[in-house]
């Protein structure tokens, strides 16, 4: 303990320093003006140009602006509950947040992903990830709602997540937390954690697809035990590729953030996926034990069902020649980003001096010529200088992410330094430079990490609020900034607030997302078993201590809304069928002692709320979204009576 | 009558088809909160909403005004239209057939009348949609009734209901028109034969 003291009191004019970099931005309303006003402005009744999809980050949600107005338009709920709709709470939500260790109700968003073809994004699905227990969700742009959640076994941290090859074949992970998996069957072990170096290891993973957005995990590759950070697909010449950073090559497992940056270089994974995938089809590796769970929803009936998959498919880079590479980098690389030729492999090396770019066709070349410089756990390691394409200098303090323009620049985060850095791809040359307001994390250029950016506007994701708004107290939503970048020289337009935190972003034209929305669910496709599709089909039915409401609502009424005969000790649910066949008109149901949530339920829906009485009594249910102009009067009473009482059930409505 | 009219005769039968496909009639409303609009079609033998399940939510609105849910199953008018434009056609053809100009007066009379029928019977269920309203509806507005416009536009509290004739009731139109055509060519045609016992009687 005593010498880990002595080590932070050294490090401490260091942290004074950054602190003073970071802290000293004081200078404010740069860049704005009448015409970055006009720039944003999206009159009443219009449409923004791009959907972006911003990750919650600690909410565990995505939320959906829309730029360039900074609006905020949505937030969809992945992978926490979120009681404002029920979902995590509702009977059929329910099994969404399920995971090999039970029901999870909350997790941290990170990356979100639009699904592409021919390396463009398409507007079929946005992707994210969940870092602290290992998930990938997958949302339908259609109703802008989680359809799927698979969980990644043997993994710990899923960071490295979740980026999407070209054509959306596979969506990747890669444990960001080794952690002890014996050798045999990758299970993590009951072991000193001092025994890093001789048991901690950790994975790549690659869930494949399938045309109707199925995943399922394909493949894993055992990897040595760092940390894997970022990833990003190769595209173009590159594709078949994707490339992982990491830091910790050290192998710490105390004090990283001494312990882990003492190393020049760490590396970038250059995994062949393409070649593993080939490896795995032919039935190479082993499967081993991997339980994880998948849920997805059921159309037909709107209910998540929940699967547990036993075992997942291991490939050895020590068995297997050729899947893995690693990219000597420096120093603790964060973002790894390739550029929209899919030639250069640009990393984000966060204590580095430099931004260094990897050449893709150098990086074969080496590879074909062995050009070795040593190997890490059967994994070939390249030489630094026969894979370099250029090193940027002086890209600002702490460069993180980088993100690419249609004429041939990229444009990096500098967190320290909190700015945002313009550089010429192929001089490795910084052009222009812009402060932002406070310290950037991600970045975003509509399409900037796929084979075809929008370079109009650039979104700094910042981590640090301060003044920028009315203050809030000590909480307070970080802050983005809307940025042109159009001409030669970049211009802050924009200010806006986002909840959670959001880590990456990704955007869309409004186009590929808006011809394909759902505006209800349609009644006569809903089969779900519990649902009253019109009020004659209404009904209460007691089965023992259970008691099943089919319910109907409409405006303004629900049916039935006098229910009776409900005892003490029952287990209620309440099945609200939402009869409206209109856009906007979703029914809410809430009702008094309910432990869980209220259900939101849109037009052609079913819901479920369970209810368990626990008092003699009458108590009211009501509407919770103003539907009509006779919302109030959109209520109803249930009677409860003793456990051993003989009131018979009868419902009704407007006897 | 001339082959051509003839020709001409059975055309005007012919187009009649058209109401089978195309509505007749449409009411339209039109409120800020719907900004696509709402409103149904008139069709031969239905009434249907302008878009999935307009029916549906007119029918929601107008409950609170205590107005009659718009059932097409129960208004015998739908189930007779269609034999009577059936009857229009197939008599319509056999006039042409026969080549009677006087017949073609007769079929374009009975064809008026029922015309005349059907825009009186269509008031009178307006006039009774937006009269006979339920005593217990929510919303009751004194002095308000609700009676959609024969032709043309009304504003009915927020809406603006617009009632227009539809593609159907311009084939239906376009026959009546050629038949009257018809007729009076005929008429031309036999004026310039004199001693014709016809051209002296419509003389």
């Amino acid at each position: 303990m005593k010498t880990n003291k002595m080590t932070f009191r050294s490090i401490l004019p260091a942290l004074v320093v950054f602190g003073l970099l970071s802290y000293g931005c004081t200078q404010k309303q740069l860049g704005s003006s009448d015409d970055a006003a006009a720039k944003v402005y999206v009159a009443p009744g219009e449409y923004d140009e791009f959907y972006g999809f911003f990750s919650g980050g600690y909410n565990g949600q995505l939320s959906v602006y829309g730029l360039p107005s900074g609006r905020h338009l949505y937030t969809i709920p992945v992978f926490s509950q979120s009681a404002s709709s029920g979902y995590g709470y509702s009977e059929e939500t329910k099994a969404m947040l399920n995971t090999s260790h039970g029901f999870v109700p909350w997790g941290d968003a990170h990356h979100p992903e639009l699904s592409q073809t021919n390396g463009e994004t398409d507007g079929r699905w946005v992707f994210i990830n969940e870092n602290n227990t290992p998930r990938i969700a997958r949302i339908g742009l259609n109703d802008f709602k989680t359809q799927e959640i698979i969980e990644i076994p043997n993994s710990a941290g899923n960071h490295a997540s979740s980026f999407v090859t070209p054509n959306t074949e596979y969506v990747s992970a890669a444990t960001r937390f080794s952690v002890p998996m014996d050798d045999e069957d990758l299970q993590n072990m009951d072991v000193s954690i001092d025994s890093y170096k001789e048991n901690f290891k950790g994975t790549i993973s690659f869930i494949k697809v399938s045309d109707e957005g199925k995943m399922s995990i394909d493949f894993q590759i055992m990897m040595p035990g760092f940390d894997y950070d970022l990833s990003h697909a190769g595209k173009g010449p590159s594709n078949g590729w994707s490339f992982f950073t990491s830091y910790n090559s050290e192998e710490a497992n105390t004090l990283l953030e001494i312990n882990a940056s003492k190393n020049d270089k760490d590396f970038i994974a250059a995994v062949n996926w393409e070649k593993a995938a080939q490896y795995a089809k032919e039935g190479k590796g082993r499967m081993i034990p991997g339980e994880h769970v998948r849920n997805y929803v059921d159309h037909s009936t709107g209910e998540v069902k929940s699967e547990t998959l036993k075992e997942v498919r291991v490939l050895d880079p020590r068995e297997l020649e050729g899947i893995v590479y690693f990219l000597p980098t420096p120093k603790s690389p964060h973002g790894v980003d390739v550029d929209p030729t899919g030639q250069y492999i640009a990393a984000g090396g966060k204590l580095s001096t430099v931004i260094p770019v990897h050449s893709f066709s150098k990086m074969q070349q080496a590879i074909e010529n062995e050009d070795y410089e040593g190997e890490v756990m059967g994994i070939p390691v390249l030489k630094y200088d026969s894979i370099l394409h250029g090193e940027v200098e002086n890209p600002g303090l702490g460069p993180l992410h980088t993100e690419f323009d249609d004429k041939g620049y990229a444009y990096t985060t500098a967190f320290i330094s909190s700015e945002i850095v313009k550089w010429d791809i192929e001089k490795t040359e910084v052009v222009d430079r812009i402060d932002v307001y406070y310290s950037p994390g991600h970045l975003m250029i509509p399409g900037g990490d796929s084979q075809n950016p929008d370079g109009k506007y650039l979104v700094a994701l910042n981590k640090i609020t301060k003044d920028r708004y009315l203050p809030t107290g000590p909480e307070m939503f970080h802050s983005a900034q809307l940025i042109d970048i159009s001409g030669d020289k970049m211009k802050l337009l924009l200010d806006f607030p986002t909840e959670g935190e959001p880590h990456y972003a990704q955007a869309i034209t409004r186009e590929k997302v808006i011809e394909n929305q759902t505006r209800f669910y349609k009644l006569e496709e809903n089969n779900h078993p519990y649902a009253a599709k019109s009020e004659k089909q209404a009904k209460v039915v007691r089965d023992g201590n259970t008691v099943h409401v089919y319910m109907t609502a409409i405006r303004s009424h629900f049916f039935p809304d006098n229910i009776e005969g409900i005892k003490v000790g029952d287990e209620v649910y309440f099945h609200v069928t939402n009869l409206e066949q209109a856009w906007d008109v979703p029914h809410g149901f809430a009702i008094k002692g309910a432990n869980n949530a209220e259900l939101l339920i849109m037009p052609g829906e079913t819901l479920t709320l369970k209810w368990e009485p626990k008092k003699p009594g009458v108590l009211p249910f009501y509407c919770t979204d103003f539907c009509s102009a006779l919302h109030q009067e959109m209520q109803g009473y249930v009677r409860v009576s003793p456990e051993d009482s003989d009131v018979e059930i009868t419902y009704g409505t407007g006897q | 009558m001339k082959n051509k009219n003839r020709m001409w005769m059975a055309l005007a039968a012919l187009l009649l088809i058209g109401v089978y496909f195309f509505p007749i009639w449409s009411i339209g409303m039109e409120a800020p909160q719907y900004p696509e609009g709402i409103g149904m079609n008139i069709t031969v033998n239905d009434i249907n909403g302008k878009h999935p399940h307009d029916l549906e939510n007119i029918n929601g609105l107008n409950h609170y005004i205590g107005m009659k849910p718009i059932t097409p199953e129960s208004i015998p008018e739908l189930k007779i239209m269609p034999f009577i434009f059936a009857f229009l056609i197939v008599s319509g053809l056999a006039i042409a057939w026969m080549g009677n100009r006087k017949w073609v007066l007769i079929w374009l009379g009975i064809f008026v009348l029922f015309a005349l029928t059907g825009l009186v019977d269509f008031y009178l269920w307006g006039y009774d949609y937006g009269h006979n309203l339920n005593p217990n509806a929510p919303i009751k507005v004194p002095g308000m009734t609700y009676q959609p416009p024969l032709i043309g536009s009304k504003q009915l509290l927020n809406i603006n209901a617009t009632s227009m004739p539809h593609i159907g009731f311009y084939f239906a139109l376009l026959s009546m028109g050629i038949a009257g055509w018809i007729w009076w060519r005929e008429d031309d045609a036999e004026n310039e034969s004199p001693g014709s016992k016809n051209s002296k009687i419509a003389a």
